[in-house]
């Protein structure tokens, strides 16, 4: 007895059809970073107007020291390269290469949100202290909450790729190109920031 | 026995998702069902928007302040703001017509994303009654939809707080929607199909998209550094604590003046798609309305700082925006003709569908001749903050958007329901609608021009009797809403059948059944290469001449 051919595509169960569908999540995620940037670009707009038209009252504290965020951006730059370095390991199908790259890229972006705390605790300005310190704040933390959700996803990408029963493979890399495409954005968004906040 | 060798048999389809009336209440995936989840909630807030109008205009009706306390008006006319813009009109011209329509017109089954679009919808509704019990739990907003600072710092906090929640929400809502709807067109379109062959509210909902995409997180981030001055006592907006008031204008404009074109562009679209079919002539100058529509995109952008010539911007930043808002009126005044063009000489048959088109493109240019006026710095000055403004500013959303909405809903209910909705009501509803608008908002520019503000409960004496008149207009837009309920409820049950395309029309969606079975057709979609092709047998159609080319790729 033949058993009645069962729907095996995966993302389209409620989608029962035979034509081919071109995966178009990666283009739907770079659209919504896009979306995200502009949030940035009207923080980093509001912090240069601000610049530009409200000077710092006298007796004012806004001092940044540029040691540690210079660390942290070499932080996530080469966090950038050990997660390029996963996505060609799960290319060429190396699934413990690739799941020790992501470990390392998650642990690095950890070292980034403990250098940025240890940053915050010792600056001599607090959130409500002046327009500066508030938009600094504003800023550096909405960037930190992607990092943190990065690391997250990278963590969870880090348990999908487990050898046996993982659903990231090298025949379904989505997860993985996701993540990594939002951990490079996140990265840009942090170069722009470090020049924006730190040196100008 | 073997079954499964002959190719007619297929698994059994996996019922995952609710069928007749119940999916309209379900998380369904399916673009039409949650096109007209969005339309039916939408219309709901319009009831509710609607009655809050009401409550202004009786308040208006006579100078002192005496059907409802201050405090109370000004949480009113906050609500009616925030509902009729964020959950009535930006929901219903991008979200129901958007989801229901271009699948179909790029020849697809369903949106790119089907799970983000349920997502997107499901956002409004708990987002909607957030902001409505916030008036019975803690009293609504009190700042009006713009929310200025100081105003909003100081005023009640929670009110404030729920209501920038709430459109955080509707925010995040209309971006998922336009990345769905840029992949839809970019990406799904059917081999064969190219860009300069898609039906015109393809174009309107891609650019209208790509301001949503690149304007809604600017106000997304600005409402969040507003929270954290009301809750965490910063200062960004704060003058008494070093915050500049007017930062927040700026980047406030910068989602809000797209905001108008989010609303109006997909109405273009729709009132595109409606002129020809009942006109039967092709639509004038397809290619100047794409590139017009990509030239309002880009101008929208730019031209956000003439809602601040009051707030002490600078000569050469009122001059820039003063040219740029001007140069609008270039591509949106092709439009305006392309639309007269098309039906001049056609075989106009006067329905309800048309005479809503008509009555738009009749309201929406003197709204835009008030908006050329505007854009004027010393005309500007004298009527900022007056009635004139929002007298224009009506004449744009509702003799412009809500217009074509009911426009559309003539058009495209037999394609929804598979029934005829009644000719004379809709002819009614058409009557009192561009009556009452008409006699609510006119008059309203002579109160502005004479001095009358906006947003204040009371008002000088003499202008008693125009505002009497105005809300005599409101009273029978009120009316001129039972009629069409009753239309479409009465016509849902006993309807006339309408058949697969009541219209003989062209385009994609009138080429399969009244209501369209789950995946749009049953066999192959269509490649409807000529989407206006009416009026000329279709042999000597040039297709190569008529459809222009492909703007970026020869799609695939």
């Amino acid at each position: 007895m033949t058993t009645l051919p069962i729907e095996t595509d995966e993302h389209h169960s409620d989608h029962h059809h035979d034509e081919e569908h071109p995966d178009h999540r990666l283009f739907g995620l770079a659209t919504f970073l896009v979306a995200d940037g502009m949030t940035f670009a009207g923080f980093f707009a509001a912090y240069l107007t601000f610049k530009a038209v409200n000077p710092l009252p006298t007796g004012a504290v806004y001092e940044l020291e540029l040691p540690l965020p210079i660390l942290n951006t070499v932080l996530l730059l080469v966090s950038s390269a050990t997660f390029h370095q996963a996505g060609k390991a799960l290319h060429q199908n190396a699934t413990n290469r690739c799941r020790n790259w992501l470990l390392i890229t998650a642990a690095l972006g950890l070292a980034f949100l403990v250098s940025q705390m240890v940053e915050y605790f010792t600056l001599p300005f607090g959130l409500t202290d002046n327009l500066f310190a508030s938009t600094f704040y504003a800023a550096t933390g909405f960037h930190g909450l992607h990092v943190t959700l990065g690391a997250l996803m990278i963590l969870i990408v880090w348990w999908q790729t487990r050898p046996q029963s993982g659903r990231v493979t090298h025949n379904n890399p989505f997860p993985l190109e996701a993540a990594e495409l939002y951990w490079h954005f996140v990265d840009g968004i942090w170069v722009i920031l470090f020049v924006i906040l730190y040196l100008i | 026995m073997t079954v499964a060798t002959s190719p007619q048999v297929v698994a059994p389809k996996p019922r995952l998702q609710p069928t007749g009336w119940l999916r309209y209440f379900s998380f369904s995936v399916d673009h039409k069902v949650i096109g007209l989840q969005y339309l039916v909630c939408g219309f709901i807030f319009y009831l509710i928007g609607g009655l809050l109008a009401g409550a202004i205009r009786t308040e208006l009706v006579s100078p002192m302040s005496d059907f409802m306390a201050r405090d109370v008006y000004n949480q009113v006319l906050t609500m009616h703001g925030t509902i009729m813009i964020f959950l009535w009109i930006v929901p219903v011209v991008n979200g129901a017509f958007g989801n229901y329509l271009i699948p179909f017109y790029v020849g697809a089954r369903d949106m790119a994303f089907p799970r983000l679009n349920a997502v997107a919808f499901w956002l409004i509704p708990p987002a909607g009654l957030l902001l409505i019990t916030s008036y019975f739990l803690t009293g609504a907003a009190q700042s009006g939809w713009t929310a200025y600072p100081p105003l909003s710092i100081t005023t009640p906090a929670a009110g404030q707080i729920v209501w920038i929640l709430s459109v955080l929400l509707l925010g995040g809502s209309s971006i998922f929607g336009g990345i769905n709807f840029i992949a839809t067109i970019l990406k799904l379109r059917r081999p064969g199909l190219k860009l300069m062959q898609l039906p015109m509210y393809c174009w309107a909902m891609l650019g209208t998209s790509l301001l949503v995409v690149l304007s809604t997180p600017v106000l997304a981030g600005t409402l969040v550094l507003l929270s954290f001055d009301i809750i965490a006592h910063t200062g960004f907006f704060n003058p008494t604590l070093g915050g500049n008031v007017v930062v927040y204008q700026h980047l406030f404009w910068f989602y809000s003046h797209p905001a108008v074109y989010i609303m109006v562009l997909p109405a273009f679209g729709l009132v595109s798609e409606i002129l020809p079919v009942h006109a039967r002539k092709p639509l004038f100058g397809y290619t100047t309305m794409v590139y017009s529509i990509m030239a309002i995109v880009f101008l929208g952008l730019i031209v956000w700082a003439h809602h601040m010539f009051t707030s002490g911007t600078p000569p050469w930043m009122r001059l820039f925006f003063t040219i740029a808002t001007a140069f609008i009126a270039v591509p949106t005044g092709i439009k305006f003709f392309n639309w007269l063009a098309t039906l001049w000489g056609g075989r106009i048959s006067l329905n309800s569908a048309l005479l809503f088109s008509c009555g738009f493109i009749v309201n929406f240019v003197l709204g835009g001749i008030t908006g050329v006026a505007l854009a004027q710095v010393p005309f500007d000055i004298h009527v900022h903050d007056t009635y004139f403004v929002v007298a224009h500013f009506h004449y744009i959303v509702f003799g412009g958007s809500v217009f074509v909405i009911f426009a559309s809903v003539y058009h495209w209910y037999p394609k929804f329901t598979g029934r005829m909705l009644n000719e004379n009501l809709g002819r009614l509803h058409f009557a009192l609608t561009f009556i009452g608008f008409n006699l609510c908002f006119g008059p309203q520019h002579w109160l502005g021009l004479n001095g009358m503000p906006r947003r204040v409960a009371e008002y000088d004496p003499q202008f008693t009797l125009i505002n009497q008149i105005s809300s005599a207009g409101a009273l029978l837009m009120a009316i001129s809403t039972l009629p069409f309920l009753w239309n479409v409820i009465q016509s849902a049950i006993a309807g006339p059948p309408a058949g697969d395309n009541p219209w003989n029309a062209l385009t994609p969606e009138w080429l399969t059944s009244s209501p369209p079975p789950v995946e749009n057709w049953t066999g192959e979609a269509p490649l409807v290469e000529e989407p206006y092709g009416y009026g000329v047998p279709v042999e000597d159609f040039d297709l190569t001449a008529i459809s222009g080319r492909d703007l970026w790729s020869s799609g695939k």
